[in-house]
């Protein structure tokens, strides 16, 4: 075979469509409207996680980070420093090491 | 499809799936644990593993619940021993902005072409409709699929092995779309962006280029059908680009943005995502610095196990017939093969229907006598290029291309 991309009303429409040669009719494309789950939960910890629900879950919700492997604290460090950089996430620098420690006691390496 | 919505439904077709998968009475999946119903345990050699089955997003059946905002659903792997292809309402889902169109007017949607071109160019659905169609079956994967099983860990999306699926794809060439705009002299690359939109606005918004060469060759594709049917509004209605033997990162959804640039493109999406160490496997050590970078591009051969689980129990003595599916990556399948001592030597699996060098081919293995004890199966696929799964898991700091042998620890009662 020489292209198995099928152009539809050749032969090799036979591949995928075998009982038809000629082109096929064409699929209904209807307008969608659809509803998708918030994803507006908070971390876990009260007040402890008062700077990462303040600042980390604007772009994505929390179980990005929660379902995260155990990472060392300053594998941590550079996550958020990558969200700020590289997503451009406004995080003050200054909530920073609240944001750190909160990853690194709940989901770090021992 | 229908859709699936409610936890009865979930709740029977998980235990349908349990007996389906091991199809003989008796049989049990080892650790199966009480909650199986509503989460699943992903096996990976750390936590956290466990992860709902949703049935709450539009147009999906259940899904393995990666992330809630913007999506990440994974594939149970039991729906890959169901068929070849893939159902739409099962069908992974993988966004990188929270900022979705929920709601698609198809009369008013346009897809822009423009750029270094003759003609700029507005089409309607109706436009695409009328030009000459293509159909081709082609897996599309994640560059992530299976980062959960890398070791040591990495940060990123923690899928298993179902960030993946097999649909047959309904469109037009994306060659036709370029020449009907006509492109200048000194074009290099395509550039390609959907609906969707960063939350910040200074964020970089996803965008995917290719070589001209490779826009042009005729098997790149704009997608309006999958499965026969409209694309679930999160599989990337109305349109989508497919890039057949290439990594999802560039398979843009609701793609409405087509960019001729006479200059390579270095947008974040593709000069820092994306990019694999320049070695053999897209293999380094951890902690190995000063390796050249280059974007994501090719898939490789991968074979996986569907009709039984890592910890499966099956009878002692009886005959197994073992399957899954296997994939080329950028070309066919050459060969499945099993193996029952550790990878010293291997059996030829039966390969099923052939659709096509860019989808998925089940494969086959009829075990006479399974032996009494723990029995490690390993599957390997080699393509037709003769490149094949290696024994040795590859590593690097993404969690991207992992393609190793897989193993299936089976215990014979
Ligand atoms: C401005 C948007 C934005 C904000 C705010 C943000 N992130 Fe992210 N984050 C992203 C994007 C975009 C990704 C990549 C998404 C994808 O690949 O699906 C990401 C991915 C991640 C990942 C997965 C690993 C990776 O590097 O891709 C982790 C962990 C993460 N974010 C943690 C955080 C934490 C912790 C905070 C708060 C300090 C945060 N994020 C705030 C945009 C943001």
């Amino acid at each position: 075979m020489r292209h198995s991309i099928i152009a539809l009303g050749t032969a090799f429409a036979a591949l995928l469509t075998p009982a038809a040669a000629q082109v096929q009719p064409a699929p209904a494309i209807k307008s969608t409207n659809v509803e998708l789950p918030p994803g507006d939960a908070l971390f876990p910890g009260g007040s402890s996680a008062d700077a990462i629900n303040n600042n980390c879950l604007a772009c994505h919700s929390a179980d990005m980070v929660l379902n995260q492997p155990a990472l060392s604290r300053s594998a941590w460090d550079s996550e958020v420093h990558k969200m700020i950089k590289a997503y451009r996430a406004p995080i003050d620098e200054g909530d920073v090491p609240a944001i750190v420690d909160y990853l690194a006691s709940t989901k770090g390496t021992k | 499809m229908p859709l699936h919505r409610n936890d009865r439904h979930v709740r029977a077709l998980t235990r349908r799936a349990v007996l389906k998968t091991f199809g003989v009475a008796g049989m049990a999946l080892a650790g199966s644990p009480a909650w199986a119903d509503q989460s699943v345990r992903l096996l990976f050699a750390s936590g956290p593993q466990q992860r709902p089955i949703t049935p709450d997003f539009p147009q999906k059946g259940p899904m393995i619940l990666q992330r809630t905002r913007p999506p990440l659903l994974e594939t149970p792997m039991e729906v890959f021993d169901r068929s070849v292809f893939t159902p739409n309402d099962q069908f992974y889902v993988r966004w990188h902005w929270a900022v979705i169109p929920t709601s698609v007017d198809v009369d008013a949607f346009r897809l822009a072409v423009r750029g270094h071109v003759n003609q700029v160019l507005s089409l309607s659905i109706g436009d695409l409709l009328k030009m000459p169609r293509v159909e081709l079956a082609a897996v599309n994967q994640c560059s992530g699929n299976s980062r959960g099983f890398f070791s040591p860990r990495v940060p990123g999306a923690q899928w298993a092995h179902g960030a993946m699926g097999n649909a047959r794809w309904t469109g037009v060439r994306l060659k036709d779309v370029l020449d009907r705009a006509g492109i200048k002299s000194g074009a290099i690359q395509v550039r390609f962006s959907g609906l969707d939109e960063p939350v910040v606005p200074e964020a970089p918004d996803f965008r995917k280029s290719l070589d001209l060469d490779h826009a042009r060759d005729g098997e790149v594709m704009i997608a309006f059908a999958m499965n026969g049917e409209q694309m679930p509004l999160l599989n990337g209605f109305p349109l989508r680009l497919i890039v057949p033997g290439w990594y999802s990162t560039y398979w843009v959804k609701m793609l409405s943005d087509i960019e001729v640039l006479d200059r390579s493109d270095d947008n974040y999406w593709m000069a820092t995502a994306y990019t694999i160490p320049d070695t053999p496997h897209a293999n380094v050590t951890p902690g190995q610095t000063g390796v050249k970078m280059i974007p994501i591009s090719r898939m490789v051969p991968r074979s996986f196990f569907t009709n039984v689980t890592e910890g499966a129990s099956l009878p002692a003595g009886g005959s197994a017939a073992i399957r899954g599916i296997a994939f080329g990556g950028d070309t066919g399948v050459a060969k499945v093969e099993l193996s029952m001592d550790t990878g010293r030597t291997w059996q030829l699996a039966t390969l099923a229907d052939d659709f096509g060098k860019y989808s998925f081919r089940r494969w086959q293995v009829n075990i006479p006598q399974l032996m009494k004890g723990v029995n490690s199966l390993l599957v390997r696929c080699t393509n037709l290029s003769g490149e094949v799964q290696p024994s040795m898991p590859n590593w690097n700091n993404s969690g991207f291309m992992l393609n190793a042998v897989e193993t299936a620890h089976i215990t014979a009662i």
